[in-house]
């Protein structure tokens, strides 16, 4: 049965949302939480495991010093206080993804607790966002749902486990409500897993691939009417795993929502499944007896205690904040506000960087990036960065077009070569006999032609219509394919003519 | 004496996946709350100048360096499962949730 929901606009006139994410990290350490079987993802099924994986009787775990150290780091890029002295606990369930029976995580010891980050939205307004707790925990297996008719897991008949993800680090960031977002919430949402991402990705310590499920998101989303102040009955939508589906499972959870406290009934407390296919999401179980984790203190384990020498050396080692970056770099290139947006919505702000840094001035830079490469990589669906062009070709094919060695368009037919492979740009001009014509001798020849063969055109510009000068280029550039210099040939046809321009 | 309810106990049994006859439950009540009991009792000696513990031996920070180690075969890893398919352990259809 297909859930009612209100428009977008009607909710908001009737209700203010109150959001919570929690955000899973995946760790891009060499080896697991608690094992030192490797890390790897994309492998041959249960190839990275060992007996700790696996749960075997007698095994015992030791913490992996990597991993926390990167959790100490995401709790300090978040502003968080590192608890000086935490556990980890067991939290109980059985689960074929989870062969110990149980998941090791942190419970009421969070390595890291109560921080905050600001969000800045695409309009620049500027949202805080306070973090309740990042803890340390260990990733689950892989279930593949086999037989029914659909992969999926109702109507299974069977399913396997691959193990190689089990025990894999991970960082689960949790926020505290989020109120007053209005109708940005979804935007919000959007632009938080985003910081999110962004921040494990400038610190290095999550490799922060979505469609690998390196970042998961679970979106907490409640209403309450306008001007109240309790927060009404949340639902939770599992694993929306891409940026643009967190914003949509949002709206949509805010829309539902509003529908069922429109027609005067409860929202039910439950999870929700995110359906990409067709945006919306359905019931999951009820929060119920099955949340009986029983949590305990994990007797495997000793506590971990974070001394201050330890936690300053490595905010020592934190790299500047990627919005900050963003701050000093736009000063820095003197864009305006849109052409910097754009700049970053194409992901070509490091590549610019690159570029500039090899030599270009920063209009240049953005002139190839923006203008010329990031097209050509929406065509080959690949990120620009990954369309093979070096800064130093860069440098380099900005200063053949500003030396008269090649116009735009021929830049253009280097630049191709370039990324098929075929060299460097000086090497891809000579292999391809890409030569700007200036030498007067052969654009004479070209442009008498042109003007024998548009004798009307010809006159009119005698006559004084030098506009229609374009119509005789025009006819040269064709002869010469291109390749002769536009500008010195309307200087030479004009001349020949007797016209002044 | 400790409040302990058949449906506890039951509740009990079945988050830790464990089937359990009438009688059983009906006994296991009883002798839970001798058992609640009798771990309360630390309580009475513990003062609030004694910290809870997780562990018997003062010891913090015992790590491992982030290199890989020890790895088993699939083969390995799988020698002891009921029943596996394409390197991978096959369990039952999971039926109660997602």
């Amino acid at each position: 049965m297909a859930d009612q929901i209100l428009s977008f606009d009607e909710a908001m006139e009737q209700f203010d949302p109150v959001l919570g994410f929690e955000v899973h990290v995946e760790l891009n350490t060499k080896t697991k939480m608690f094992s030192s079987a490797p890390n790897a993802f994309g492998d041959d099924p249960n190839t990275n495991v060992n007996e700790v994986d696996l749960g075997m009787p007698g095994v015992l775990p030791v913490v992996n010093k990597a991993a926390v150290e990167s959790s100490i780091k995401i709790g300090l890029a978040l502003n968080c206080e590192i608890a000086e002295s935490c556990r980890f606990a067991r939290k109980n369930y059985f689960y074929p993804d989870t062969p110990k029976n149980f998941q090791t995580s942190q419970y009421d010891e969070p390595i890291a607790h109560d921080g905050w980050i600001d969000i800045e939205l695409e309009d620049g307004e500027v949202f805080r966002v306070e973090i309740e707790r990042a803890h340390m925990e260990e990733d689950a297996g892989k279930l593949t749902h086999m037989g029914g008719a659909t992969g999926r897991i109702q109507g299974a008949d069977y399913s396997l486990v691959d193990y190689n993800r089990a025990g894999v680090p991970l960082v689960e960031i949790v926020t505290k409500p989020i109120v007053g977002a209005g109708r940005r919430a979804p935007e919000l949402a959007r632009a938080y897993v985003s910081a999110i991402r962004e921040i494990v990705k400038n610190l290095g310590v999550s490799d922060a691939r979505m469609e690998r499920g390196n970042v998961r998101c679970d979106a907490n989303v409640s209403l309450m009417p306008k001007g109240a102040d309790k927060f009404g009955i949340r639902s939770e939508t599992k694993n929306v795993n891409s940026l643009r589906s967190v914003e949509h499972a949002v709206r949509f959870e805010i829309q539902r929502h509003a529908a069922v406290l429109a027609a005067g009934e409860k929202v039910t407390q439950e999870t929700r499944h995110w359906h990409e296919d067709t945006r919306t999401t359905t019931a999951g179980r009820p929060k119920s007896d099955a949340d009986d984790y029983r949590y305990f203190p994990e007797p495997d384990l000793v506590p971990l205690v974070a001394t201050r020498e330890w936690v300053e050396s490595l905010r020592a080692q934190l790299p500047e904040p990627p919005a900050e970056r963003r701050k000093r770099l736009k000063t820095a290139w003197g864009y305006s506000d849109p052409e910097f947006r754009d700049v970053v919505n194409a992901g070509v702000m490091d590549a610019i960087e690159e570029t500039i840094a090899a030599g270009a001035t920063p209009a240049a830079a953005r002139k190839w990036w923006m203008g010329e490469i990031v097209g050509r990589a929406k065509v080959a669906d690949v990120d620009p960065a990954d369309l093979g062009v070096s800064p130093e070709a860069i440098v380099e094919l900005n200063g053949l077009v500003e030396g008269g060695k090649l116009n735009n368009k021929m830049a253009g037919q280097v630049l191709d070569g370039v990324i098929a492979g075929e060299g460097t740009p000086t090497q891809v001009m000579e292999s391809r006999g890409l030569v700007l014509v200036s030498d007067d001798g052969p654009l004479l020849e070209a442009i008498d032609a042109a003007l024998a063969a548009q004798p009307d055109v010809a006159d009119k510009i005698r006559g004084g219509k030098v506009q229609a000068v374009g119509a005789i280029v025009g006819g040269v550039m064709k002869a010469t394919r291109g390749q002769a210099d536009a500008g010195r040939v309307r200087e030479l046809i004009l001349e020949k003519l007797g016209v002044n321009a | 004496m400790a409040e302990i309810t058949r449906d506890d106990v039951a509740h009990l049994a079945q988050l830790a996946r464990i089937e359990m006859s009438a009688e059983e439950l009906d006994r296991m009540a009883g002798e839970l709350a001798h058992i609640v009991d009798a771990v309360k009792s630390v309580s009475e000696v513990a003062g609030p100048d004694v910290p809870a513990t997780s562990h018997p031996i003062a010891l913090s920070n015992v790590f491992r360096e982030d290199v890989v180690g020890h790895v088993l075969t699939p083969e390995e890893a799988l020698s002891g499962a009921p029943d596996a398919e394409d390197s991978r352990f096959k369990v039952p259809a999971i039926l109660d949730e997602e």
